[in-house]
Order: C-alpha cells, then structure tokens, then sequence
C-alpha cells in the first residue's frame, strides 16, 4: 500500500511560496475570519466544539484538549490565565518553529479563540529562549493583531478584552513541563511542581486557574471552531483526530516536516515514501518514534498483541500506525511527533550516550532520582564510549534506569529513564559486548558523545 | 547600571507585562545580556531591587538557565547544536570545525575576541541538521565545510569592521 | 485550664491497621500516629511540602465504587470493598488522607523505592562519616542502615562541589554532603522571613548558597542546622567539640524571653554543648533564636559566683538582718515559680514590701518577645505581685533615701541597673541571692551563691499564661546553692514555716494555696505546659507584641 498524501491543515502556508507572516498575507489568505465568527458565540459551546473534536495535545502527552479545559476552575472568582507552550525543545521536533516563524497569526488566531472560549484575559506565549527570531515575528504579529483590533481591548467590538505577551525561555528543556514552565514564568528556577494540589487547572499561574496548551494545538482549535467539532472527527481516526505533524530527522533521505491525517499511516511508508528511503548502502537500524524519550524500536522486532478493541495485530516496525494508541500498543509513544532515524552506522551504546548526556543536562535537580540517576546514566555510558566499557555496565544502565520512572515529581523521569530502558531492552548484545566491539569500531565513525 | 536608554525603557515597559513584578525577572535577565553582553554581579543586583527581590532569587534562576552568562564572550557567538539528529550527521565535527578555525576551546574567548564557541543542546530544528545559531541567525545543515565557509565570513566581517 | 477543640476524623488502613486521624493530616503524620515510620528528608512538620526527596514514597489505594452507581464494588475473595491502588507509588508527605484510604508502607514497590532513592543519595556523597560532626543524627546514616544496599555500584568520580562555606556568622556548609531537600531554604524564607539561601546552577551540580551580600545571619540561622537532615549545615560553635552520641539531653526552657522556647540542653559529665529547640506547637514549633542558644555560656563565665563560706553561715548572717526589719525585697522575673513562691511567703514572714525588675527589649515577632524576663506572668499567678514592673525601682530609691528601708534582700538582679546608685545602695544592707559577679553583689553585704536555670528545676509562666517545666541539665558548681533551698532557710531562720525546700514538696502548698494552680503539680505537669486561666489579669497591659503564637488582648 503507497502512503496516503499530506494534509496540510496546520501546515497549509509553510513553505508556500509568496506566503509571508505579515498580517495583511493572512488576512488575504482567510485569516480571523475564525475568530470573528467565535467571539459571537458562546464560550461555553465552543469548549463543547473542542471537546466533541477529539482533539488530543500535541506537546507530547496525547491529552484530550477539551477535557483539559474542562477540568478549570471556572469558580474560583480568579483570573483565568492561558499559556501558549512554545518552549519546543524535545529532541527530534521542529514543528512549532515553523508555525511561528511562518504563520504566526494561525497561532494567535487560534489562542485568542481559546481565550474567548474560556474567559481567559491575559494569555502568555512561553517561547524557547533559543529562539529569539521567533518571538520578534509574535511580537510583531501581535501587534498587528492589536492594531487591527483582533488583540487587545475590546475585540471586534464585542466588549471582550484580552492581552498577549510574548516570554522567552532561556535554554532549559525542563520548561516544556508544564508546571516548570509557570514556575519560569513566575521569574523562578523552572523546578516542576507537585499534584496534588499544584493542578494548573486549579492552581497555576500565580496561583489561578491556568491552562496550557501547545502551540500547533491551539492552531488545530481555530480548525475545529471554523468546520466544527463534528466534522473535524472526520479528519483522521477515531480517537486520533485531526491531523498529525511528523518531524523526520536523522538517517533518511528526505528528512522534514509532514502533515498527514492521523492514524492514517504507517512508520514503513512515512520512512520509506515520504522520507525517501535509507541514506544509499545502508539500511534502517533503529527508529525513534515521538522525540527521544520516547522508547526506541528496533528495525526487525515484532509487535504481536490485540488491541483494546479486541483486533489482533502482528506488525513489524514499518507496519505501525503513526498514532498515539498504536504507538502505546508497542510499548512506545507518539509523543510531539520527533520521528529519529538510525541507521546501521549507529552503534547504539554511542548514540544513547548522547540522549543520556541531554537528559543529564536538562534535569532541574529537584527530586533526587532524576537528578541523580539522570547524572549516573550519563557518567556510566560516557565512561563507556571513552573510557574502559565492562560487560555488565548495560545491565547497571537499565537496573539505573528502572529506579527512576514513576517515582519523580514530573515526566521528565519517565523521559530521562525510557532511553536508557529500551536501548538496553532492544539492543542488549551490543551494550553486553560493547568493550570488545568498539576495539572493531571504525576508527573515523560520527562522534555521537 | 550602566545601559542603554532604551534599555531602561525596554525594561520598565516589560514589568507591566505581568500583575507579579518578579515574573519580569527572565526578561529583564535578557534585556540586560543583549545590553551589555553578560549578567554582571551588578545586574543581579540591580534586577532584585528593580523587581523587591532578594539578590538570591536572581543569582538562582541566572545559574538555572544557561544562555544567561557570568562572563563576557567573543563579538560573535557561535553555538552548535549536540543532540542526537543533529550529531548523527556530524554535529560534532561541526563543533570541532568551529573550535579549530578560532583556535579556542569550549566556552573559550577567541584570541581575536572575535568568537566564542558553545555546544549546546538540541535548537529544535532537527530536519536540516546539523544546525548552529551565529547570534541570532540559525544556519543549517552546516557541515565541515559550510563551518569553515561560515568561520571566513565572521573573520572577513570583523576586518571590514576595522 | 483550656481545652483545645476536637478536630474532625478520619479512618484510614495503614498497613492492615485502622486508625483514625485528623481531617488533613497527612500519611507520613498519619503513620507516625499508628507508630509507623515513612522515612524522609524534605518534609518537615513546620514547613512548606515540596516532595522533592522522594523517599517518603508509599502505596495508596482508594475503596473502589462503581463509577455510574456510587456503590462499593465488594471483593469476593474477602468479602471487604475492593481497593484501587494506584499502579505507582506516591509521595507521603504530599499525600492527605481520605477516608477509606488504603496506605502501605512496607510493600516490596515501596521498599524498592526507598532503596533507589537511598543509592541515588548517596553516588555523590562523600561518605566522610568519620569527620562528620552530623554522625549519629544523620538521617542518611539512619536510613542507610535500613535502606542501603551495603556496597556501592558507583565506580565514577563523584561530583565535587565547595565545602567549609561560611554562610554567616554561625553555620559553615558542605555543598557535597547536601541533599538538596531544601529545608533551610524554605524555613529562612517562609519562617524567619529572610530570603538569603537558594540554590545555584542546576541537576545534580545544585549547590546551596547565599549571595555573598546577604549572608545567613539572622538570629534563626541555626534552625537551619537544626532541621538539616545531613551533614551540611553545621553549627560553628558547636563543629567537631563533641559526638551527639555521648551527650546528655535534659528538656529545658528559654530564659531568653517571656516567649517560653522549648529547649533540650546537650550536656556531658556537667558540661553543656549545645542547646537546640524542643518541639512544642504552641510556642515554638520546631524553632528557636539562636541568641537563646549561647545562654549556657553564661554557666561557667568567668565572673560566676561561688562561696567558700557554708551555706548556713551565709544565711545566719542573712536572717541576722532580716530579722532587725525595714526590708524590701527585690524579686526577679527571671526566678521560678516556685522561687517567686517562696519569696513571697519570705516576704510575708519578714514584713517586707516586694518588687519587681521589667527588662524590655523590642520583639521579633516570631521567638523573642518585647518581655525580656522569662516569667513575670509567674510572679503574677503566684501574687507575689499585683501590678506589672517597671524598669526602675523608683519607690524603692525614695523609700531608701526617706529612711524606710535599712535591707533590701535581691533575687539575682543588679540593683544599680535597676536604678538604684551606688549612695543608695551604701545606705542600706544588700543580701543578694546571685549567680554572676556585678555592681550590687560588690556592695552587698551577703552574697548567696545560686543556681542558673541550666542547673536547676522549676516552672515559668509564658506570656500566654502557659506554665512550662525545666529540668536541671547539669550540677550547680561548689560553693552555690538552689534557691529553693536557700529561701527555705532563710524563711526557717526568721521563724516561720517553709513551703517546702525542693519543687516536688513546693508544689504541694502551690496547689493548695494558689487558684490558678489549683489542679497541677509538677510532676503531672505535661511536657508541653499548661495553659493557665487568665481572667484575672485581664485588666494589665503586657509589653508584649505579637509573636509565632501569641496575639496580644486588644486593649480597647
């Protein structure tokens, strides 16, 4: 079977020639028309449109939007804050900067519809500080908006008034969590926090109810308002609606960015069709599927199992479905959609060294497993690769690793730990005879640590 | 403090950004690093009386976030990406390029004073690796020789300058 | 007495054993209430929870119930409501107990977590346990023993970081022995209210600091050292003088103010260490100034009082004065109770007028009251003394120079201080019951050796009317005597009958004769005190501000 084409919905004007960022471009292009439709409707049944769209966020997690916004406190008589997270920084995903950089209103047009939705009057777009251009295009962009009264006080007329303010990061992974970004915000060491009772529905920003959401899902809000929640069932699959950002990079022939329906089509024909195959004389060895904490498969293994609806699958690596459930199924995740090839130059031991030397760098270092075992990983695994490798250090690797997920107060222990389980889980032979096998090593092979 | 007066107004506007003053701690962090190059004791300093904070408070998020700096750097600042796309396709080479056309080491002031090199972690653009930011500008798909193309273009800029 | 009102409850099952406890307690207080204990390093009872050790994880589980009808999903096989575990362990201290909670402490996921978070704590530790002054009230070493897996699989270098830091006056750190729970942290912040501790740079290269401009020095600083779980904040005075393992631990209070700290007093073979603060949540919490922690300095100062001359000599002389007349008493805010009873029936015998000394100071809200005298309220309960004190000793000084007074018999305190000069003092006869040389002992006539609080027992009422005991922690030095004792004798040898020599036999008459006492004694005294009714003193306006738990009666 051929891969299905793109759909681009999100990424509709990315790349397309003559497009620009301006706001004039967009409104030629159909832009706000969205928003002036939303804000003469009721909030209420706008988050009914989101909920029965079936959205899921993109940031990572696969969480049902419309769920997330139903769990705000809508009683507490506080300030309803909106956080736009675009401290994309996962490794293996480049979606967001696109949107930003070259449709900047999708985004804002899509947040101030999610504002109106759910009476928020002051909303933040957290941008990865390493992205300084991107926040000069929102900045601008916003002001655009302002100038045409699309942002700011009294939109359209309508009585209601909401802000946008741009806040840069500044180089720390950790702010992609969602409650290490509001404590960033707050202008604080950017450390998670526990839940109970710091639920940023309940308690978030400055201690109000606070939503989160991705950027490009807030880009799919402004398509679920405009066709309604219904139809946009209708795109992808039950349970995987809307569409999906696939970021390839690594070992392919045609690494980038592509918008399919989700659900609608496997990892063999994303790699092979739309990637373009394996690099010449090589073959594909390994496949990160959601970003690099996600848990690695291996070209060559099997997935035998029945799904929660009962149908039995058998597939190889090539023959999963590119969503989050099927994904799950094999013991991985689809995660923010960063799809990280290898191919068979990769020595496995090296390249987990190199996960393992970011994880170690990004963890905020409150609580004591990540922050410890995240350090161990890297020290054991840099030792490794230069220095002296014994046969029972992949063995230490895992059992380091399986002290740390499930236990720490935010997911970066699952992310920093679920590398290190399934590269050992998958490539154990390699790790085991790792001290003798790099005597054997290509001496001019890619440094990876 | 010494800075610019767009600077202090930059800065006075950012604070009303935020109904808490201490949330402008980051943007004030940048504003001041664009300024004058580094976060000096003074800025710690000046930012916790600026913000009714304590000096901690700042001294803490500027050692948390590593784009704000202790020290001053080269006129041009070059980070390479480290992570793993970018180093399956030689990311580190290109680090070592970098290192080698300004003889400096990580981190390093050029003898020139003209670059300052940094490996740094993932710059999410993974697609067209490897890639580095030169300032604000990212370059991608900068292999050896693109770097060394890359590394000419800064020399040559920094003599037309003089 | 006033009884506290009686909170909600709630059942929980800790590890197969019912018990009920408070409405928002939670499941690390809730075990230790069925004698179970959830190890931890960050929770502190007194301070913000933040979860960060991990070590207090455990297994909770709620009843199940079906989710459309509400109505208990019942277990077969036990016949009991089926539980819902979470399939992950959660935290203890973040955790409040609901009712029907189901929690254990013990389970092999709970104890393989301990024991990933105990080998976690210590890769980068030093292990220096030898030249750690925290051996033997370390909580690593504690639960290493219960926890550790007895050899290490870290064969990296470990991380290096500062050590011997002085962060203010009195507390050195040793960043690699840091555990990075962060205590100090949020107690100088949110408990001193000083924000001067943070952490700088980040993962597990974290390193607790100060700015170099604010440094810890504030009189709380060592609290931090208190409740430092580890070896790395250590109190300079106290660093490397003695293992806690041999020292002594006497429950005292702090004389420093009418606060009434709850103290322990560390001593060996007679000689005091250290004093760190006893937990009492109704006056101190878990804290204490470090001013009041230096008092003990005062037990072997230079300048002490000792008398070769025998006790009884000393009090013939002393009756031999007291008898002839025209005596005022000085008493002292700084005596006990029992003292101050005692002084009052001496009173009583000899005919004297009685006095009282104030010493104020400004208040720090928190510890250290504006009262100065650990017990003026006692001098009160006890009626020696109707009115509050003022500072100087006015109608004294008038009496003195009219001729009315020809002996003026002082519990420790310093008459010259108190106003009195020294023409006034030549005019009359000084009998002093002191511990320390001054002005009036140089110009006394009698000078009786006494006991500080450190050496002996007693009661002081604090500025909530709250009767506290202390315990002599170490001997009193040859050559002075209690001052129980002492005002026994002088009472016996100007005629009249004793209340009793020592606390235990005072304490009959105290009941007997005084209203607010009527139903204590001391030995049924609780360790936490007892809140005196104090009705009758409504009508006095105390010096006190507010403090940790104290609000003053607004005067209208």
């Amino acid at each position: 079977m051929s891969a299905p084409a793109q759909t681009r919905i999100i990424f509709k004007h990315i790349d397309e020639p003559g497009y620009s960022n301006d706001i004039e471009c967009y409104l030629r292009n159909g832009g706000y028309e969205v928003l002036k439709k939303a804000v003469t409707q009721k909030p209420e049944d706008l988050r009914e449109e989101v909920k029965k769209s079936g959205l899921r966020g993109r940031g990572g997690a696969g969480f049902p939007c419309g769920f997330k916004w139903s769990l705000v406190d809508r009683k507490s008589g506080k300030p309803i804050y909106l956080i736009v997270n675009a401290d994309e920084s996962e490794p293996g995903t480049f979606k967001d900067r696109y949107i930003m950089h070259q449709d900047p209103h999708q985004l804002i047009e899509g947040t101030m519809i999610s504002c109106f939705a759910n009476d928020v009057k002051q909303a933040y777009i957290y941008i990865r500080g390493e992205m300084p251009e991107g926040a000069r295009i929102l900045e601008k962009a916003i002001a655009e908006a302002k100038a045409k009264n699309l942002v700011g006080q009294n939109i359209l007329g309508t009585g209601y008034s909401c802000e946008i303010f741009v806040h840069r990061g500044a180089g720390a992974y950790i702010c992609g969590e969602e409650t290490g970004l509001i404590e960033s915000l707050e202008g604080k060491r950017a450390n998670p926090r526990i839940k109970p009772p710091y639920f940023p529905a309940v308690l978030g920003l400055y201690q109000c109810p606070t939503i989160v959401n991705n950027v490009e899902t807030l880009c799919h809000v402004k398509h679920i308002i405009d066709i309604g929640g219904e139809a946009y069932t209708k795109i992808g699959t039950t349970n995987n609606t809307g569409t999906r950002i696939f970021c390839v990079s690594g070992h392919v022939q045609r690494p980038g960015y592509y918008e399919f329906q989700a659900g609608t089509i496997t990892m063999g024909q994303l790699l092979n069709e739309v990637c373009g195959g394996p690099l010449p004389g090589r073959t594909f060895k390994a496949v990160i599927p959601g970003g690099s904490s996600a848990k690695i498969l291996r070209f060559g293994e099997r997935f035998k199992g029945k799904s929660r609806a009962g149908v039995e699958y058998d597939w190889g690596v090539e023959d999963v479905p590119m969503d989050f459930d099927s994904l799950a199924m094999i013991g991985t995740m689809g995660g923010s959609g960063g799809v990280i090839v290898m191919d068979d130059s990769v020595n496995m031991v090296e390249a987990l060294a190199n996960i393992n030397a970011f994880y170690q760098h990004e963890s905020c270092g409150q609580c004591t497993p990540c922050r410890e075992g995240s350090l161990w990983m890297k020290k054991i695994s840099s030792r490794m690769v230069h220095g002296d490798a014994r046969p029972e250090d992949g063995q230490l690797l895992k059992s380091v690793a399986d002290q740390i997920p499930g236990r720490t107060i935010c997911a970066f222990g699952e992310a920093c730990s679920w590398p290190t389980q399934s590269f050992i889980g998958k490539f154990k032979d390699e790790f085991d005879g790792y001290s003798e096998a790099k005597k054997a090593l290509p001496a001019d092979r890619r440094v990876l640590v | 403090m010494n800075l610019k007066p767009e600077t202090f107004q930059r800065i006075d506007e950012v604070i009303t950004h935020y109904p808490v003053k201490r949330s402008a701690t980051l943007p004030l962090l940048h504003l001041i690093q664009e300024d004058a190059g580094f976060i000096s004791d003074e800025a710690i300093t000046w930012i916790a009386e600026k913000l009714e904070l304590q000096p901690i408070n700042v001294l803490e998020v500027v050692t948390f976030y590593p784009m704000f700096r202790r020290k001053p750097i080269g006129r041009r600042h070059i980070k390479v990406c480290r992570t793993l796309s970018c180093a399956l396709v030689g990311g580190y080479k290109t680090c070592d390029t970098f290192k080698a056309e300004f003889g400096v080491g990580l981190g390093e002031v050029s003898a020139c004073g003209e670059a300052t090199v940094e490996f740094v972690e993932c710059l999410a653009s993974c697609g067209t690796a490897p890639v580095v930011m030169i300032d604000e500008v990212l370059h991608e798909k900068v292999d050896c020789e693109k770097a060394k193309q890359l590394a000419a273009q800064i020399r040559s800029e920094a003599a037309a300058r003089k | 007495m006033i009884q506290p009102a009686k909170p909600d409850l709630i059942t929980v099952n800790i590890d197969g054993k019912e018990i009920a406890v408070p409405k928002g307690t939670n499941v690390i207080e809730a075990s230790r209430q069925a004698q179970i204990d959830v190890p931890h390093y960050c929770y502190h009872p007194k301070l913000e929870i933040v979860g960060n050790c991990r070590m207090c994880l455990i297994e909770m589980g709620m009843p199940a119930v079906d989710p459309a009808t509400k109505a208990p999903v019942m277990d077969e096989a036990t016949g009991k409501q089926k539980i819902n575990w979470v399939p992950r362990p959660v935290i203890g201290c973040g955790t409040n107990v609901a009712p029907g909670m189901h929690i254990k402490t013990t389970s092999p996921m709970v104890k393989d977590a301990r024991e990933g978070v105990m080998e976690f704590l210590l890769i980068n530790h030093p292990l220096d346990c030898p030249i750690c002054d925290q051996a033997g009230e370390c909580k690593l070493q504690e639960q290493a023993t219960g926890y550790g897996r007895g050899y290490s699989r870290f064969i990296e270098q470990k991380n290096v970081k500062p050590k011997r830091t002085v962060l203010g006056p009195r507390v050195t750190l040793d960043d690699e022995r840091c555990v990075l729970c962060s205590r100090c942290i949020r107690f100088s912040r949110d408990v001193a209210g000083k924000d001067v501790l943070g952490f700088v740079d980040r993962g597990s290269y974290s390193t607790l600091t100060c700015h170099p401009d604010h440094k810890l020095d504030h009189n709380y600083s060592l609290n931090t050292v208190d409740i430092c779980p580890v070896g790395a904040l250590t109190s300079t005075d106290f660093r490397f003088k003695m293992r806690v393992w041999f020292l002594k631990q006497t429950k005292s209070l702090c004389t420093e103010s009418s606060v009434g700290t709850n103290t322990v007093v560390w001593s060996r073979e007679g000689t005091i260490y250290r004093i760190t603060p006893r937990r009492n949540d109704e006056v101190n919490d878990t804290w204490m100034t470090d001013s009041g922690r230096v008092l003990y300095k005062a037990v072997a100062a230079d300048n002490r009082l000792k008398s070769d001359t025998a006790l009884d000599a000393l009090v013939e002389s002393a009756a031999k004065l007291l008898k002839a007349g025209s005596i005022a008493i000085v008493s002292s805010g700084r005596a006990t109770v029992e003292e101050q009873f005692a002084l009052k029936k001496l009173a009583a015998a000899v005919g004297a007028s009685v006095s009282l000394v104030s010493r104020t100071g400004e208040g720090d809200k928190l510890l250290l009251s504006a009262d100065l005298n650990p017990n003026v309220r006692g001098a009160l309960v006890t009626g020696l003394i109707t009115q509050l004190p003022s500072a100087q000793l006015t109608d004294l000084a008038a009496d003195i120079d009219a001729g009315k007074v020809k002996t003026v018999l002082t519990l420790g305190e310093d008459l010259t201080a108190a106003g009195l000069s020294a023409a006034q003092l030549s005019k009359v006869n000084v009998i002093i019951l002191g511990t320390h040389a001054d002005a009036t002992t140089a110009a006394a006539k009698v000078v009786i050796p006494t006991l500080t609080a450190f050496e002996k027992s007693g009661t002081f009422v604090n500025q909530q009317f709250r009767i506290q005991k202390f315990a002599a922690a170490v001997p009193g030095p040859k050559g002075a005597s209690d001052d129980l004792a002492v005002l026994a004798k002088l009472t016996a040898a100007v005629g009249s009958q004793t209340p009793g020599a020592t606390v235990g036999t005072i304490w009959n008459t105290l009941a007997a004769e005084v209203p607010a006492l009527a139903t204590i004694s001391y030995a049924n005294l609780p360790e936490t005190g007892l809140l005196l009714d104090a009705t009758a003193w409504q009508g006095l306006t105390f010096v006190e501000g507010e403090t940790l738990h104290f609000k003053p009666a607004v005067t209208v």
